[in-house]
């Protein structure tokens, strides 16, 4: 009669919270309070305002989907190692051997990316010879890569004012740095899903997009020097860089894994791997929940993007080719949606669809920035 | 017949078919916008395109899409269809909404995907509270339905979901309206019903005609206000296809300064206007900073930093003679950024027209190579994202400089760029000056070496010598003199020589380089033209060093000893002169001094669609997430007083979780009614 139970407790989900559960509160709270205490005057009332409201979203996050928790204390602890470590001085970098080897912001992006690349062979190793081990090393490596990564940008944040209170600043602020913040995106959300579903089995066609991220990252940072931090143009300083940015980023990252699982659907439903993916239908299912979620974060990024264009550049929207293609992107997965939820599409078609989407978003994401002179010419290559 | 032709025009424009139709084309035509630049001066156009198409591109609104007629009326049947689309489907989805369907018969229910027995044995009355406090706590209402052999409980949630659909779909209709009133919209009303025309922009404000003027309570507008440091000004302007228009406004705006701050490494940090702003009705007045982000509204227009300009500098110039046959002494000249001066004289006459000013030019002066290689390359890369040197850059701040414009009397001009002060390349300093036929082109630079004091008159004293023919032999003769002595017995190969540094020289005054490379293409075997090519370039370098003696001897100087530094400037000369006869300008003008005076340029703005737009982002934010994460599903629980009852579930959404939700509340229900479960379960709300 166990069965009764769970079902009986909706209103229960305080409830149900265990010991870690609230912990993990804790430390978010004692956490936020410190930093608000200790870094205040670098902090203006928006500032604060995003800090305090992400005390709740993490908390939720964390209760919803546990193996955040250890994560997020994972990247706690590199970071705060870090930044003691650094003990106010750049120049530490060069001279301390955690630093320069393992928790440098450029360093442990570094680790990110040589984590993720064995990540995509190991699940690839996990999917063609079936094996259980690959696919959990796999998952390992992704979530230390994913830790290591999103410390790198932690830590990043803390060096840029260490060049200078005036330089520091939120490290979402050129193409550089949003790769990092895409990748590591991507692999929470496709993290997600593994744990939702309950299969491996994806991540070697997710890891693909991810390595294709960090290996335009590594281009970009070894030919153009890009990695090195600049401070912010006048035009990117304000508080709606720090939400307008990463919703956009849950927004590509969401798509870029639609895409790839509309690619494994294609494959499975041609008869390729499709007794070692998971069912079409799962992946099909993973695929319109990463749309959906995707969709609504790319709606809420846009509209945020259109209140700042209203306070920087005087109208909310002037069809820079950036907001054009962010239009289309918008409208193509807008489609999409309709398609599968009002006329019931399936199948083929939409795995399609999501390929494209996504080729489509990444004309918007750097294609726009390549080709097309507009507003958002920062992140040019 | 005409009522079904009405009904047919409203099926159709309410479909879903044509909406997707007209997103695809907006999006189509949206792409054209991104790939043709919006907005440009018709002239860039003609260039662009040619007369041919320029003119067929104009026709189709090409320049402006989004302002063009035909997209804005795709924008008006997007509304008119979406708005089509709701009513059409309002009165069956509130039905849906409200409905619980208990009535529903027990076959149509055999029927669901998703339908399971329950167990039967407990009186209906207690299966029935059972059943209703399981609903109740899970989150349905319910309603049920007597029936002879037992009892419907029909029981939903996540009606709201379709809310979300009116949500959604209404807030574009809201974002679309909004967009139209602060687009381009209104201003083709009043320039259609009102009579406005536009004006061109190169006359006085006082004498534009009331015709090409907007009344400052003209409630939608974007114009720009330029204003210079000292000044006020409280017309605004609009540029519309190739005229403008002009915007008063409600009050002046005076700027007091403007401020343009750098970080360290040259990159902008701040721009920033401080202003006073006076209120025309009532003179009274406030002071204000604005920056970009941080916009001021006042009388309903909001004020942005958009851009800033220069705002008439003053520029002292000297200019220095290139012509070779005339020794005149350099000219004094000074002038205001946007000003036209005349540059009259007898061999030529010019209009320069001072185009701008820049106090800051930060260049990447590096060589843009990373010198590391393999794992050394890699270590590199690690540690901090602090900017480090050796990555091959080099930003520096490369002083003012000034662009002009030279036009001659057909009107054909050349444009220029002169740099303040001099620039170091690989240990060498130099004064560039750039050069261009047209604004698509870049700038080509003529690099003038400067001699030990940082002046260019060393170069200019030995150019007058150098391309003089009246002085030619003169140089040939020292030259050849300081080659092979004064003794008569070399005197043959010391005549040959002067002959042939005096033809080389004639050759080197027509095109440098070019000619002297062609005479050598045309009278040396193939094999010998490299050794004749140096052995022409010491010719030259000799003869440089003679006019380089020569302009001293006219200063009153000492003759100098040639060293390894002097050997350079006499290279960095000769390559200088060869390039100077493809500077197409009689004088070299030197900025000697200037006065910054820098205007801002304001975005001023009045849209009233605004608050239309946020409120419909937020319906619209609400409406995706109520239609993506509020699940709409219904449960039928069929309870019979004899033999086993039946749940069923339906969903307006396909999905794998509708499955495993219906798989829980099969379970847990099967549990509650089964005959054997305990007393203890009868309350659920007990369980805790």
């Amino acid at each position: 009669m166990e069965l009764a139970h769970p079902s009986l407790t909706r209103t229960g989900w305080l409830r149900q919270r265990d010991t870690f559960d609230w912990l993990y509160a804790a430390a978010l709270v004692v956490g936020a309070i410190v930093a608000l205490v200790h870094y205040h005057e670098f902090m203006d009332v928006y500032d604060d305002l995003v800090l305090i409201l992400h005390v709740p979203v993490l908390i939720f996050i964390g209760w919803y989907w546990k193996p955040f928790r250890p994560y997020l204390a994972a990247v706690a602890a590199l970071s705060l190692c870090s930044i003691w470590l650094y003990q106010g001085d750049l120049q530490r970098a060069e001279q301390v051997f955690f630093l320069k080897y393992l928790i440098s912001s450029q360093t442990a992006i570094m680790w990110m990316s040589a984590l993720y690349f064995m990540a995509t062979g190991a699940y690839w190793i996990g999917l063609l010879a079936r094996s259980e081990f690959g696919d959990k090393t796999g998952s390992a490596l992704v979530w230390i890569g994913t830790a290591m990564g999103t410390a790198g940008l932690f830590v990043r944040w803390f060096e840029s004012y260490l060049l200078g209170p005036e330089i520091g600043h939120i490290p979402i602020s050129n193409l550089y740095e949003v790769f990092v913040l895409f990748s590591l995106m991507t692999a929470l959300l496709y993290l997600y899903y593994e744990q939702r579903y309950d299969t491996r089995r994806m991540g070697a066609f997710v890891m693909v997009v991810i390595s294709a991220a960090v290996a335009f990252l590594l281009w970009y940072t070894f030919s153009r020097g890009a990695h090195e931090i600049q401070p912010l143009i006048p035009a990117l300083q304000s508080y709606w860089m720090k939400v307008h940015v990463p919703t956009n980023f849950i927004g590509y990252g969401a798509f870029a894994l639609a895409a790839m699982l509309g690619v494994a659907v294609l494959l499975a439903e041609r008869g390729i791997l499709a007794g070692r993916l998971p069912a079409v239908k799962v992946m099909e299912d993973v695929m319109y929940k990463a749309i959906a979620i995707g969709f609504a974060f790319f709606t809420i990024a846009t509209i945020l993007g259109a209140l700042w264009a209203a306070e920087a550049w005087g109208t909310y929207w002037q069809w820079d080719p950036k907001e054009t293609w962010a239009l289309i992107v918008w409208l193509n997965y807008a489609a999409w949606l309709h398609m599968r939820l009002t006329k019931g599409l399936r199948g083929a078609v939409l795995a399609w669809w999501a390929v494209i989407g996504l080729l489509v978003t990444t004309f918007a994401f750097i294609g726009v920035n390549m080709f097309l002179s507009g507003l958002h010419s920062y992140g040019s290559l | 017949m005409q009522r079904s032709t009405a009904k047919a025009l409203f099926e159709l424009l309410s479909s879903m078919r044509f909406a997707i139709s007209l997103l695809t084309i907006l999006a189509i035509a949206s792409v054209i916008g991104t790939v043709i630049q919006q907005n440009q001066p018709f002239n860039a156009y003609l260039n662009q395109f040619g007369p041919f198409w320029f003119p067929v591109f104009e026709k189709l609104g090409l320049y402006s899409v989004y302002n063009a007629g035909w997209f804005l009326v795709i924008l008006a049947f997007l509304v008119l269809s979406t708005s089509l689309c709701i009513v059409r489907q309002s009165a069956p989805m509130l039905r849906e909404m409200r409905s619980y369907r208990e009535h529903a018969r027990e076959v149509s229910l055999r029927q669901f995907a998703h339908q399971a027995e329950l167990p039967a044995g407990r009186p209906l009355a207690e299966q029935r509270e059972r059943v209703d406090a399981y609903l109740a706590h899970t989150g349905f209402r319910a309603r049920a339905d007597e029936r002879e052999d037992g009892v419907l409980v029909a029981a939903k949630q996540g009606s709201l979901n379709r809310a979300g659909y009116f949500l959604a779909h209404g807030a574009i209709v809201l974002i679309c309206i909004g967009g139209l009133l602060d687009g381009n919209l209104p201003l083709k009303v009043q320039m259609w019903l009102g009579g406005k025309q536009t004006t061109t922009g190169n006359q006085l404000i006082a004498d534009i005609p009331a015709s090409a003027r907007l009344g400052e309570n003209n409630w939608s507008f974007r114009a720009n206000l330029f204003i210079p440091e000292g000044r006020s000004a409280n017309v605004a302007v609009l540029s519309v296809d190739d005229g403008i228009l002009l915007q008063e406004l409600p009050f002046t705006v005076s700027l007091k300064k403007f401020h343009v701050d750098h970080y360290e490494n040259g990159m902008p940090k701040r721009f920033a206007s401080d202003i006073l702003v006076t209120d025309d009705e009532t003179g009274e007045s406030f002071e204000h900073t604005i920056e970009v982000n941080h916009p001021l509204t006042y009388k309903g227009v909001v004020m942005y930093q958009a851009s800033f300009e220069d705002g008439g500098s003053l520029l002292k110039l000297t200019g220095h003679n290139l012509l070779r046959d005339v020794a005149d002494e350099p000219l004094q000249l000074e002038g205001r950024v946007g000003d036209t001066l005349r540059l009259e004289h007898p061999r030529y006459d010019y209009a320069l027209e001072l185009t701008s000013f820049s106090a800051f030019n930060v260049e990447d002066m590096g060589s843009g190579e990373d010198s590391a290689t393999g794992v050394d390359r890699l270590r590199e890369h690690l540690g901090s994202g602090a900017a480090r040197t050796d990555s091959g850059r080099d930003l520096r701040n490369i002083g003012p400089s000034f662009t002009f414009k030279l036009r001659d009397e057909a009107g054909q001009a050349r444009e220029f760029q002169n740099y303040m002060q001099p620039i170091e390349r690989d240990g060498r300093w130099y004064l560039y000056t750039g050069m261009r036929e047209t604004q698509a082109e870049p700038f080509r630079y003529l690099r003038l070496p400067v001699d030990e004091d940082g002046r260019i008159d060393t170069w200019l004293a030995i150019q007058r010598w150098m391309f003089d023919p009246a002085r030619r032999d003169v140089l040939a003769h020292r030259m050849a003199s300081a080659s092979f002595g004064d003794d008569p017995s070399v005197a043959p190969m010391r005549d040959r020589l002067v002959e042939t540094a005096s033809h080389t020289l004639a050759l080197f005054s027509e095109r440098g380089y070019e000619t002297v490379g062609r005479f050598i293409e045309a009278s040396v075997p193939a094999a010998e033209r490299e050794r004749a090519a140096d052995v022409f370039v010491k010719i030259l370098q000799g003869l440089v060093w003679e006019a380089w003696m020569m302009a001293r001897v006219d200063a009153g100087l000492p003759a100098l000893e040639i060293n390894e530094n002097r050997a350079a400037f006499l290279r960095d000369t000769l390559a200088a002169l060869s390039d100077s006869l493809f500077y197409e300008a009689p004088l070299y003008l030197q900025l000697t001094g200037f006065e910054h005076l820098q205007a801002t340029v304001l975005q001023v703005t009045r849209s009233p669609g605004k608050p239309l737009v946020y409120l419909g982002s937020l319906l619209l934010v609400l409406g995706v997430f109520a239609m993506l994460y509020i699940r709409e599903r219904r449960l039928f629980v069929l309870l019979k007083h004899q033999g086993a009852g039946l749940v069923a579930m339906s969903s307006n959404r396909k999905a794998i979780d509708v499955d495993e939700a219906f798989q829980r509340h099969a379970e847990a229900l099967s549990a509650l009614l089964a005959p054997d479960s305990g007393e203890g379960r009868t309350d659920p709300t007990a369980t805790r």
